[in-house]
């Protein structure tokens, strides 16, 4: 015990803060995010850059993992051919809830220039996605600023319910 | 902006024809004018019919019947020391003249030679594989089939290289439509939702340049940001980035731009 006296009632004086479950939960939820590492193309060179020292990603505790069970975002960084698409679903599927998907660059959003019979034309016609990254290719920063606009979107949900499912556009 | 036009036929209509154009032609050489091609079309000759040979840019071009592709270039390899096949793959004549043109581009070490072996095969015409010879052939034979539909006899593995294996059509002919037919147009829904998901997800955007500028549902400007539907047609009001609720985040110190350093020297 301490022998000393300690005014409870001063600034931090006492070890507790008051807050709420929502807050709290959110709040490790988003500056948690685990990113599965989805570069399919140029943009995973931007995205591995984000990752990297000078950008830094780690500070945000955006830490890629190389397994779909310990992600909970889905960066998907670049052209996603026909033949990849219903592994990117598989590995969407395979990610625990909650979820999020960054769609990066322009072949993620729309298929980008590669309007040929083999790509798929954005990639929100496989799986829903919450973020459309603009860019050939966009900057680290642009991704920086992408995940800190979807951390104020997981801090406005509501954490103690199930996510909503999402629908396909 | 541009007004906006259907682009569902573009490839059929060119932009501008020059009446006068003449395509280049390559010139073509007699093989005499060579020694070691003379000797080695000498050689070809002596076993195999050639219906034509020449030289084209310091290569020889040979064309052979079809049925002897196998003989041929085993004989090159053996007798003649090409023992490099660089490159193989098929073209589309179907249109002109209802045939493939095989060719085999292939490479003499010793000699510092390149000669190319061609031949045509009809449409349905299946080819002997030369992959027993020259194990490149092997990945080559499997595009071909998978790009032009070339079915080639003896491979140990025939099969789609690059596309998936329940794909239909063969996208290098040129009958086939650069955007896909609608095989390839459904490919992903129908592959992972299933035919009665079509109508939800709707077909392809084939004009990913077709944005709404005004439109403040699915978009938002970096910088002029505004509530969810806002009409926007008489413009929109500067707004700064924002990197956390302006109540600021729990846990987290507050972002302060006046105390933030921005650097400006890339290179320190």
């Amino acid at each position: 015990m301490a022998q000393h006296q300690v005014n409870y009632l001063k600034d931090g004086g006492l070890p507790v803060a008051l807050t709420t479950i929502d807050k709290v939960v959110n709040w490790g939820r988003s500056n948690s995010l685990w990113a599965l590492t989805y570069g399919l193309a140029c943009c995973g060179i931007e995205m591995m850059a984000s990752g990297a020292s000078r950008y830094d990603f780690d500070r945000f505790g955006t830490i890629f993992r190389a397994s779909p069970r310990q992600a909970e975002l889905m960066v998907v960084a670049g052209t996603l051919t026909k033949k990849h698409a219903e592994f990117i679903r598989r590995l969407y599927d395979q990610m625990t809830e909650p979820k999020w998907v960054i769609s990066m660059g322009s072949c993620a959003n729309t298929g980008g220039m590669f309007n040929t019979y083999a790509t798929v034309q954005g990639v929100d016609r496989v799986i829903p996605v919450d973020l459309y990254l603009p860019g050939c290719a966009p900057r680290p920063e642009t991704l920086q600023y992408g995940v800190m606009m979807l951390q104020q979107k997981i801090r406005r949900e509501s954490a103690s319910r199930a996510q909503k499912p999402k629908r396909l556009m | 902006m541009r007004a906006y036009t259907p682009k569902d036929n573009v490839q059929k209509k060119p932009y501008y024809t020059d009446r006068y154009w003449v395509a280049p032609q390559v010139a073509k050489h007699d093989v005499s004018s060579d020694d070691v091609f003379a000797h080695d079309l000498d050689a070809i000759k002596a076993k195999f019919e050639v219906l034509d040979a020449y030289i084209q840019v310091d290569q020889m071009v040979v064309i052979i019947n079809a049925h002897d592709n196998f003989a041929v270039i085993e004989m090159l390899k053996n007798e003649r020391e090409y023992n490099q096949l660089s490159e193989m793959s098929a073209i589309d004549w179907l249109a002109t003249e209802g045939k493939f043109e095989i060719f085999y581009q292939m490479l003499s070490m010793s000699k510092r030679k390149r000669l190319r072996i061609k031949c045509k095969i009809d449409e349905k015409e299946s080819l002997q594989s030369v992959e027993k010879l020259f194990r490149s052939a092997d990945w080559s034979e499997r595009e071909m089939y998978d790009m032009f539909g070339v079915i080639v006899n003896n491979h140990p593995f025939m099969k789609r290289i690059l596309m998936p294996d329940d794909w239909e059509g063969f996208p290098l002919r040129k009958t086939y439509p650069l955007q896909g037919d609608e095989f390839a147009a459904w490919y992903e829904v129908d592959k992972i939702f299933g035919k009665e998901a079509r109508e939800i997800i709707g077909p392809e955007n084939r004009d990913p340049a077709r944005i709404d500028r005004y439109d403040t549902e699915r978009f938002s400007r970096l910088g002029h940001e505004v509530p969810r539907g806002t009409d926007i047609t008489n413009g929109e009001p500067d707004t700064p980035l924002v990197y956390q609720e302006p109540e600021g985040v729990f846990l987290i110190e507050k972002f302060d731009a006046e105390q933030s350093v921005v650097i400006s020297d890339r290179h320190r």
